[in-house]
């Protein structure tokens, strides 16, 4: 079966800056993939380009088999683009927003108005479909900007960022939706600097950094990197210099890895029960007071912080 | 051309919704036209003419030129222009103008008649004039009756001089002796005086004169305003392109199978409906509450379609040379107050001099230049130069405004 999408190493630069460089990676019909970095990676730059919203410096992708340098048209007939930030007219409802973005997306008479109602439908929004956009919550808000997206019913879906800067029941709902348009046959590809989202939602990661595809797999393939290795995280408090103690950290023999990030000191080590012990008693015998601990199996995290050097949300 | 104008559609909701919008759209032109017409009086009339203009008559005269001048003024040909109240007390009927009940008082003295005619035998006596007392609220009003009066004035006067020319011809030829000359003379006076054929001529010229010659001002101000205000609503949807730039709704619209060129086509037809809309809405209601009749319906439907376009022009240019929706704004409210003033839109006509000269780069002057001609009852022939000018305008100013917003690169691929 041929992928849905194919992206041949695709490069954007602005100036001087090279913010994607040489990305490569595709994805099959009926799959999720997830685009995991931090912010700044390239992600939205990637996601613009396959949108048809910047033009590649080099490089090309495939969509369905249209070229998104030279069938730019065809293209946004296979997609459906949910942005990272909401975009809505907020003078008018939600079925007023839908209506308008099915007609740019080609639709019309009667095969618009079931389309519209099937979406208010599926985000849930039935009974608030003539209020305006403005009186409507962040969460509410979302999902109707989810909803425009699923107007055509698009063969593969881009989801930027959804959750950003939502509370935990709006988020939990979109992850719900994601999954169950998935269940529903429907690609997506998702971006997202939440590793928790990447593992829960994706058959496939691609973890980009700095505008470079560094790895791409299954979360077992992708876990399989950094072997059977757990992290541990010691939290240090706020305004403490930590570079002795990671210095002195990197001398035991389990240690794999140390680095710092947010108030705290992140180890990789190959079993956390047994190296907690000597590295809160070095801790304690160079005068820093560990306010907490936390330990965590092998995940994306964890690869993140092998192949770079430094955590995801640094 | 159907996202075009969807895209259009759109963007005339999401503004006929901004209440603040709205009372800057249509209610400050028209409570701007209506509160210059209260001030000036030009309400004080109707349907852009005038009529049923209250007027009181003192007749101290009770004679007969000061008869005369009552029965002019209350004649069944005046009846729809003049509503008249006889009034025997000067004091009573300039209280009624003070209070604003009436437009003018016209004053006959005591001895009008004697003055000008001589009375059984006597000379002619001391010079008794007419005043009219008129209310300064009401200036086109009172400018009817004033030369209503003055015309019967002259054609007493006329009256007057040719008596004393037959008179004197008679005495010359002997066929009147010098002792009925005075007699005589007073008998020619008194017939042309009453010669209702004069005073017919009398009446219908000053008729005609007020109506076509001299529209309301209100028809002079009213396009005025409607004008300075469609500069604010333009720079408006030329902000709503800005603010969807800001709000991600354009980068959305970019990612639909919407080509680049619909996009911005769409947002300056928005722009364009939304001035005709403005403008559509403020005649008709000029003309349902106010009474003003605009001319000739399908050269002003013209004018509308063509000076909407060149204010659509300045909007889009507007918006290709700003950053931000708030820049657009700040320059916006601007430009509307500087072509308001060089076009002439905060005097209903053309200025003199250089600034007139400047003032032939806005859309306001040529409006006002149209409406101008319509009020005084111009034609689509005497509208050419008018449409050609605005649309030229709109062409440049659209093709400019394509050209920024290509190299500002505002609609990516």
């Amino acid at each position: 079966m041929s992928p849905i999408l194919e992206v041949q190493n695709l490069v954007k630069k602005f100036g001087d800056l090279t913010a994607v460089d040489g990305v490569s990676f595709d994805i099959q019909e009926g799959e999720v993939f997830s685009l995991l970095g931090p912010n700044g990676a390239g992600k939205t730059t990637t996601i613009s380009m396959l949108s048809c919203l910047l033009e590649p410096t080099s490089g090309d992708a495939v969509i369905a088999g249209h070229s998104v340098t030279r069938d730019a048209l065809e293209v946004k007939g296979v997609i459906g683009v949910v942005p990272q930030e909401i975009a809505l007219y907020e003078e008018l409802s939600a079925r007023e927003n839908l209506t308008f973005w099915g007609q740019m997306y080609g639709l019309g008479g009667n095969a618009l108005k079931t389309r519209v109602n099937e979406v208010l439908e599926q985000i849930g929004l039935v009974d608030r479909a003539k209020d305006k956009i403005k009186t409507y919550s962040g969460g509410m808000k979302r999902r109707v900007n989810i909803g425009v997206g699923l107007l055509h019913k698009p063969r593969l879906l881009f989801m930027d960022e959804p959750t950003v800067g939502i509370d935990p029941q709006s988020r939990r709902s979109i992850l719900d939706s994601v999954k169950d348009l998935n269940k529903a046959g429907m690609t997506v590809l998702y971006t997202t600097h939440y590793m928790e989202e990447a593992e829960e939602l994706s058959h496939r990661v691609g973890i980009v950094d700095q505008g470079k595809m560094i790895a791409i797999g299954t979360q077992k393939e992708l876990t399989q990197l950094v072997g059977e290795n757990e992290t541990l995280r010691l939290h240090t408090g706020e305004n403490v210099d930590v570079q002795p103690l990671m210095d002195a950290l990197k001398e035991l023999p389990y240690v794999i890895h140390v680095s710092a990030s947010d108030n705290m000191v992140v180890l990789i080590v190959p079993e956390a029960d047994d190296a907690l012990p000597p590295v809160l008693g070095k801790a304690d015998r160079l005068g820093y007071k560990i306010r907490s601990v936390d330990i965590q199996e092998p995940n994306l995290e964890a690869v993140f912080l092998k192949l770079t050097g430094k955590a995801l949300r640094d | 051309m159907k996202k075009i104008l969807q895209i259009g559609w759109k963007d005339l909701r999401v503004i006929f919704r901004d209440r603040a919008a709205l009372i800057l759209m249509l209610l400050a032109p028209f409570a701007m036209t209506v509160g210059m017409g209260l001030v000036t009086g030009a309400l004080s009339s109707s349907g852009g003419g005038l009529s049923q203009v209250p007027v009181v008559v003192v007749n101290l005269d009770q004679s007969t030129l000061g008869n005369a001048l009552v029965e002019v003024l209350k004649s069944p040909e005046l009846s729809k222009l003049l509503v008249v109240e006889e009034n025997n007390d000067v004091t009573a009927a300039r209280a009624l103008l003070d209070a604003d009940q009436t437009a003018a008082v016209v004053i006959i003295p005591v001895g009008f008649t004697a003055s000008v005619i001589p009375q059984d035998g006597q000379a002619i006596s001391a010079d008794a004039q007419i005043e009219i007392y008129k209310n300064p609220s009401r200036t086109i009003s009172t400018g009817v009756v004033q030369s209503i009066v003055e015309s019967f004035l002259n054609e007493v006067e006329t009256g007057r001089i040719g008596g004393q020319v037959a008179v004197a011809q008679l005495l010359a030829s002997g066929l009147v002796p010098q002792q009925q000359a005075v007699q005589v003379g007073m008998q020619i006076g008194t017939r042309l005086a009453n010669e209702r054929g004069n005073l017919q001529t009398l009446i219908l010229n000053t008729r005609q004169a007020s109506v076509s010659e001299a529209p309301s001002f209100l028809m002079y101000i009213a396009p005025g305003f409607a004008l300075l205000f469609l500069m604010y609503t333009v720079s408006l949807g030329g902000k709503t392109l800005l603010t969807e730039r800001q709000e991600g709704t354009l980068t959305r619209l970019m990612t639909t199978p919407t080509g680049p060129s619909q996009v911005l086509v769409g947002k300056m037809a928005g722009t364009y409906m939304l001035g005709l809309a403005q403008m559509t809405i403020l005649i008709t209601a000029s003309a349902l509450l106010l009474g003003l009749r605009w001319g000739d319906p399908l050269a002003m439907v013209i004018l509308l379609l063509t000076t909407v376009a060149a204010a659509t022009g300045w909007g889009m240019l507007l918006a290709a040379f700003s950053r931000t929706p708030g820049q657009v704004s700040s320059i916006g409210m601007a430009m509307t107050l500087l072509f308001g003033l060089v076009g002439g839109s905060f005097f209903g006509g053309v200025m003199p001099g250089v600034i007139g000269y400047i003032g032939m780069l806005t859309p306001n002057y040529w409006g006002q230049k149209g409406f101008n001609t319509l009020a005084n009852g111009g034609n689509m022939q005497d509208l050419l130069p008018v449409y050609a000018a605005t649309l030229v305008m709109a062409a440049i100013l659209l093709v400019i405004s394509i050209f920024i917003f290509r190299r500002k690169g505002l609609l990516q691929k």
